[in-house]
């Protein structure tokens, strides 16, 4: 990894081992810089004051703001000071803090289309508001002269008002018309327009009733359901999209003996790369120098790492652990095992984008019944009375607007922002809008293991066992090591690390210094223990002049994977377990959450035609994984979610992101889906209903403005209400 | 019936007064986090004098 090559800042010295210390070359040469971070956790006051002073405390930190709204906070600090040393900052002081794209930011945060839509909605009030109060003159019994009087000012205010907040509808709806669909976007604009058009003839021909409220009133509410909609959505895509890995994809080159910095797509085959300690591959080839342990997790799913020499055919992804590498190219850019898995996902996401979501359905059969009653009342009011064109447009209009979709435009959004809010809360992101709605049907979960069950850092055994004075030494040794069971090590342990000098990595062995003027080592069993290599599970602790001494590693669960698991069993729907890695660690894991339907050593292709196969079935499966391995997977399943930690091919395969390290927020991500769902369906039901009771009033020729204005914000209302029901 | 011709357009005023404070309020990025400014009156840091501005990143 670049950040390597030159003195990392990284106040933690985990963090820069962990491969995660930014590219020098992605700094802008300011002297002041900006980050956002992530902050899944935080919640209330309490936490806005402790992210802030514990940021400010840095001095090279200049600002730092909160927004509890998205969960992060933008920082602005000196170029010496680098994002991981912030979140060490923060992990220290007690929150968790995730990396956001810096480039991907600048677009949304500040959310134009958003900003668009409030300012249309707040013309749109202002607009309803006093028309609202000339309507009520005209209905309590103004007359005449007074009447038109106010007929016109609402004319003055309406027109613009609805030219200009009125917009996006139009746009959807002529671009719905032009691609020959009929979306709900054209009642609505037709609606708009008539009522509009109606009451402006009405008005200079001094008609008693004019439709400038309902007209305005529509627009309102109609808009309240699309920011809502689109605030739900962005905040969540947006969040979900940003979360980068801090890793710029770069390779260090080595051409005539002199290495240079490049963009990895820019590697060709038969170049040769140096890879070092904790950076990822960038691309496919083969071992030509060095010896070194490959982390292969994100790839395959197995937890431990394997060794790496001489020869060796190796992928890009997977993270080098030990000791320098260099790589003879064979596969760069598009041509890479990784790149062609995408491709993959990009055929499975074609294959989910069919689902019709419930608001589709609802419009399609919607829109043209309103319009075929309308033209019904049009041509039979035509007919009753004898030809009197002005009065049978007064009732198609009247039908139209009375019908008009105000709560069927709500029904689905509202109930949406309400659900996301409360699992945004619980630290999960929706990104699709109609991830709720698979998720709420799901009857099968299918679970990766490696980092989505267990945290993929193995955790040593029975650490009491052992006296203080080991322990302190081992704390020593591993503090430096971007290996998995040294960082398992290093995690789990509390004491204070014993002071260990010439601190070295032996490739592919262990890590080896001096204490008190002895030899120490910690790694495998055949170069610091005395027993001969038994599994790759344990490790051994030798001091010089002392019996060695090994420690047994095991998988750690997820926090929460025990309780999700249960609950998911207690709901009733199937649980699966497919997994990369070896069939003992599966099966132990398995065993301890009580799956009984598990397989190990499943190639990613392996997943995908499980998940098929499945589907085939008739089951809704969701689909839960992190790694490369599972990218497929998560594509194909109806509906998937990946932790905040996957790689970012596997984020963007996926409906729901988590953000927190618990994962336990997955069932109640499954119990608000299908709370969501009812509610959605009780809406349209509560929608049907004023039309069932408003409908014939208007095919009759008895609505006025009053029981239209009245149909429609108590219906829209009735519906938010209900939405409301769910946080 | 005269003083119609006076209240309409001062009702009509104050209602564009409100819609320019809020076209303002829109303008100025204060929409951005409801839920932080909720919050942030509540920790007493600050209540007896303003947040200083931003340091400079020059003098540390």
């Amino acid at each position: 990894m670049s950040g390597w090559a030159q003195p990392t800042p990284a106040a933690c010295p985990g963090c820069a081992v962990a491969g995660m210390a930014a590219d020098p070359t992605s700094k802008t040469g300011s002297s002041s810089n900006e980050t956002l971070l992530a902050l899944p956790g935080i919640h209330c006051a309490g936490c806005i004051g402790g992210v802030e002073r514990g940021l400010m405390a840095l001095p090279d930190v200049t600002e730092a703001r909160v927004n509890l709204s998205l969960k992060r906070v933008r920082i602005r600090h000196s170029a010496a000071l680098s994002p991981e040393a912030l979140i060490a900052t923060l992990d220290a002081v007690g929150y968790e803090a995730l990396p956001l794209d810096q480039a991907s930011l600048s677009q949304t945060e500040m959310d134009r289309a958003g900003r668009d839509l409030l300012m249309r909605l707040g013309v749109a009030f202002f607009a309803m508001m006093n028309i609202m109060i000339l309507s009520v003159a005209v209905w309590a019994g103004a007359t005449d002269a007074t009447r038109d009087i106010f007929h016109l000012v609402s004319a003055a205010i309406a027109l613009p008002a609805v030219l200009f907040a009125g917009q996006p509808f139009f746009r959807a709806a002529l671009r719905a018309l032009r691609a020959g669909r009929l979306a709900m976007d054209v009642p609505i604009s037709l609606a708009i327009i008539l009522a509009t058009g109606l009451s402006l003839y009405e008005t200079f021909n001094g008609g008693e009733y004019a439709y400038f409220d309902a007209a305005v009133m529509l627009t309102f509410f109609l808009l309240g359901g699309r920011y809502l909609d689109h605030r739900s959505r962005a905040a969540a895509r947006s969040a979900a999209q940003e979360l980068s890995a801090l890793e710029v994809p770069r390779a260090v080159r080595i051409t005539r003996g002199t290495e240079e910095s490049i963009d990895a797509r820019d590697l060709a085959a038969g170049d040769h790369i140096r890879v070092l300690p904790g950076g990822r591959l960038p691309a496919d080839g083969t071992i030509t120098g060095g010896t070194s342990d490959l982390d292969r997790s994100l790839l395959t799913g197995e937890s431990l790492p394997v060794s790496a020499t001489i020869g060796m055919q190796v992928c890009t992804g997977e993270v080098n652990l030990s000791g320098p590498l260099i790589i003879k190219v064979s596969a760069a850019g598009p041509d890479t095992a990784l790149a062609k898995m995408a491709a993959l996902v990009a055929v499975a996401e074609e294959a989910r984008g069919r689902y019709t979501s419930l608001a589709d359905k609802a419009a399609r059969a919607y829109a043209p019944l309103v319009h075929i009653l309308a033209i019904c009342a049009f041509f039979g009011w035509l007919w009753v009375s004898g030809g009197d064109g002005r009065l049978a447009i007064n009732i198609a209009v009247t039908v139209l607007i009375i019908t008009c979709p105000c709560a069927l435009g709500l029904a689905v959004p509202a109930v949406v922002t309400a659900a996301s809010g409360k699992l945004f809360r619980k630290g999960l992101l929706i990104k699709s809008g109609t991830a709720l709605e698979r998720l709420a049907q799901v009857d099968t979960v299918v679970f990766d293991k490696t980092g989505t069950l267990t945290i993929g850092l193995p955790g040593p055994k029975g650490l009491d066992a052992y006296s203080a004075e080991d322990l302190a030494i081992t704390a020593g040794l591993v503090a430096g090591s971007a290996h998995p069971l040294a960082r398992g090590m290093a995690t789990a342990l509390t004491v204070d690390p014993a002071q260990i000098d010439d601190l070295k990595e032996v490739p592919g062995q262990g890590i080896q210094g001096r204490w008190q003027g002895k030899t120490v080592r910690f790694g495998r069993a055949g170069w610091a223990g005395d027993a001969p290599e038994r599994d790759e599970t344990s490790a051994w602790l030798s001091v010089e002049g002392r019996a060695p001494v090994s420690f047994e590693f095991v998988d750690q669960l997820r926090p929460g994977a025990k309780e999700l698991v249960a609950e998911i069993m207690a709901k009733g729907l199937k649980v699966q377990l497919l997994s990369g890695d070896l069939p003992g660690p599966v099966a132990r894991i398995a065993g301890e959450l009580g799956i009984t339907d598990w397989q190990a050593q499943i190639s990613p292709s392996g997943k995908v035609s499980q998940i098929e196969a499945l589907t085939a079935a008739g089951a809704n499966v969701l689909m839960v994984g992190d790694g490369l391995n599972d990218t497929g997977a998560l594509a194909r399943a109806s509906v998937s979610i990946s932790p905040a930690t996957a790689l970012d091919a596997a984020r963007a395969a996926s409906d729901i992101v988590l953000l927190g390290t618990d994962i336990s927020p997955v069932a109640d991500a499954i119990t608000t889906a299908q709370k969501a769902v009812r509610r959605i369906k009780e809406n349209f039901a509560i929608s049907i209903l004023y039309n069932i009771i408003a409908v014939p009033v208007a095919l009759l020729g008895f609505a006025t403005p009053l029981i239209a204005a009245l149909a429609m914000s108590a219906s829209s209302i009735t519906v938010t209400l209900n939405a409301l029901r769910l946080r | 019936m005269e003083i119609i011709a006076f209240l309409i357009p001062v009702s009509i005023g104050l209602g564009l007064i409100g819609l320019i404070a809020f076209i303002w309020t829109l303008r100025t990025n204060q929409y951005d986090d409801p839920e932080g400014d909720a919050a942030r009156i509540l920790p007493d840091d600050w209540d007896n004098a303003p947040r200083p501005a931003p340091r400079k990143p020059a003098e540390k």
